[in-house]
């Protein structure tokens, strides 16, 4: 009961944060402070919120459940990568971003692209593909709180229940706060996260009698050997991996969070800190994920273990639903939280169920941005803040998060976790899929709107067409491959048990490639419809960019 | 085409160093064994890349002390 207790002590402030951010801005009522907190964020919030709202429960659950399974390749697919090319996006990337939204007042991306391109409904495209793939990451929030709050409190509140309370506490510190309220938030958790890392790792060694025994066990196994090596990935997906932190970038909260430092200076120690900040969290998730296969003395891990050698020696005999009921069984989301249990003491235990609270709670800048996105990029564009003016544009913001939490709630409730685990894999690759836009339109003269529709519309069809192969075909065992489609005789897209390859390859990599292709060779095609001279000096005189 | 017509050298020695360390990430020299175990526990393949990291803030701070964008400022 105590974990239980903490976590709703955790809830209690960082909802009285939005609250204070609230009162912070009385007085104030434009959408500019509400949405971007007036563009004035110091550079300590700016750093830690930018980087909280990038860590979703992926960083610390998802990796470590990860690195369970596939072993210290985690680190290298997903967080060295990252350490490089989102920093680098947010330095020719992010300070441009800025840069345009302070001299123009953009308030969303979109904005920035209609002006780019001269465009109006492309640019309507362009918010309903990005909103699209931003759902689900809202969806899983909401179960994820549920499931963690019934997980936390030993089943005393109901999955239903447990995902209302997160809920409506990220809607009203969203709600109250705007972009402050979530700004200081996510501050707040990613201090949390980074704290947490090193007194876990600190806390489990203890309880383990040290690593370096559990490594040599470890390698002796012929099973579990692999996993402290990467002989089981090709390098050429090990490649692929680099595309997707790409997304970072063309994530819509991630592009808002840029418009909100009070300076540009500030993006300085953002981006030099940040592989800093991102190797504080994932290397103790991924170190723990993998020493975790030898700690079979905790009863659910050793059951996990079970599991996935039952999968790997007899899943070609399996049913489908049976092998999906292994799968699900040998899942390491939680060998963390299991560790925990096993080796440490109770109140670490409970400030881990803070912590992955605040794991799970990263959809706050998702739904603020949804929110400034439908204000901005529809409400005001068609004509709204014109009618009714800024205090009411805020106000239907406000409404917006209201509706939107509830929607999400309730699919929550109603449609079953796969759907949008499916969801959250591929919008990842269809934002990496977005990023040649931004390049296009900060970078290349030539680009013009319509072939910012083909990259927008490639990526819609690419990320629609994966899902429905998925939903189609289920995975193979491990180790298997089932082919889907042949090319004199090579094999060009395999169903495997993670997802789906092309060429061997993670789909976000000819995703990507053929939207930048897409992008030139439409508007080689299209140069008529090039902007204006007046526009284009905005982006590439000397007194512009 | 993607660049500016007027690409300063300097800005050609940091897209080339940008390039040199992605490609830095591909370690296919580790890619099939786990030792030496570094510190006794971090296998050579994760420590490479915890390295890696490390490496990538010190690139990081070398790009924006010598080519950050301070005309956006204006």
């Amino acid at each position: 009961m105590i974990p239980a207790i903490v976590v709703f002590l955790y809830l209690g402030v960082v909802l009285y944060i939005g609250i204070f951010a609230f009162r912070r801005a009385r007085g104030k009522s434009s959408a500019e402070d509400y949405f971007l907190a007036g563009r004035s964020l110091g550079p300590a919030v700016f750093l830690f919120s930018l980087f909280g709202a990038n860590m979703t429960a992926f960083s610390i659950l998802g990796a470590s459940g990860h690195a369970f399974a596939n072993g210290i390749v985690t680190f290298g697919l997903m967080a060295s990568s990252s350490a490089l090319v989102i920093p680098l996006a947010l330095f020719v990337i992010g300070t441009r971003l800025w840069s345009l939204g302070k001299r123009h007042g953009f308030m969303t991306p979109v904005q920035m692209f209609r002006d780019r391109w001269e465009c109006g409904h492309i640019g309507t495209v362009i918010f309903a593909v990005q909103a699209v793939l931003l759902v689900p990451y809202i969806v899983i929030a909401v179960m994820g709180g549920g499931t963690t709050l019934r997980t936390i409190s030993g089943g005393m509140i109901p999955f239903w229940l447990g995902g209302a309370i997160v809920s409506l506490v990220v809607m009203g510190y969203v709600f109250f706060g705007g972009m402050r309220g979530t700004a200081w938030v996510n501050t707040f958790q990613s201090i949390l996260f980074l704290m947490f890392g090193a007194v876990a790792v600190a806390v489990i060694a203890a309880g383990m009698g040290g690593f370096r025994t559990a490594m040599e066990s470890l390698l002796a196994a012929p099973s579990t050997a692999p996993l402290l090596s990467r002989e089981r990935v090709s390098p050429w997906y090990f490649l692929s991996y680099t595309f997707i932190p790409l997304s970072s970038i063309a994530f819509p909260h991630i592009g808002i969070f840029c418009l909100t430092a009070r300076k540009l200076t500030h993006f300085r120690k953002t981006i030099v800190l940040y592989p800093i900040c991102m190797l504080a969290i994932w290397l103790p998730s991924v170190f723990l994920g993998v020493v975790a296969n030898q700690a079979t003395t905790v009863p659910a891990i050793k059951a996990k273990v079970e599991a996935r050698a039952q999968l790997a020696s007899q899943g070609a005999q399996l049913s489908p639903a049976e092998r999906d009921r292994l799968r699900g069984q040998a899942a390491g989301d939680d060998v963390i939280l299991r560790l925990l249990e096993g080796y440490a003491p109770l109140w670490l235990a409970s400030l881990l169920g803070a912590s992955v609270m605040a794991a799970v709670m990263a959809s706050d800048s998702q739904i603020l941005a949804l929110s400034t996105m439908f204000t901005e990029d529809v409400f005001a564009f068609y004509g709204g803040k014109a009618r009714f003016g800024e205090a009411i544009q805020v106000q239907t913001g406000r409404l917006f998060i209201v509706i939107f939490t509830l929607v999400a709630y309730v699919i929550a409730l109603r449609l079953p976790q796969s759907i949008f685990d499916l969801a959250t894999q591929y919008s990842f690759a269809g934002f990496s899929s977005l990023a040649p836009l931004l390049v296009a339109a900060l970078f290349w003269k030539g680009s013009t709107r319509w072939g910012a529709l083909a990259s927008t519309l490639w990526t819609a069809m690419a990320v629609l067409s994966i899902a429905v192969l998925q939903s189609t075909v289920p995975a193979p065992p491990p180790g298997t491959v089932v082919s889907v489609l042949s090319i004199a005789g090579a094999q060009a897209v395999t169903r495997v048990t993670t997802g789906t390859l092309v060429f061997g390859l993670l789909p976000v990599v000819p995703m990507t490639i053929m939207s930048a292709l897409l992008m030139v060779i439409v508007s080689k095609l299209t140069g008529a419809t090039r902007p204006g001279k007046e526009t284009l000096a905005r982006y590439f005189s000397k007194e512009g960019l | 085409m993607w660049l500016p017509d007027n690409v300063p050298p300097m800005r050609w020695l940091g897209i080339l160093i940008v390039a040199v360390f992605y490609a830095l990430h591909q370690d296919f020299w580790f890619w099939k064994s786990a030792r030496p175990l570094v510190f006794g526990f971090l296998p050579i393949g994760l420590f490479y890349h915890v390295v890696y990291m490390l490496a990538s803030a010190a690139v990081l701070w070398f790009l924006v002390r010598f080519f950050w964008p301070s005309h956006l400022d204006k």
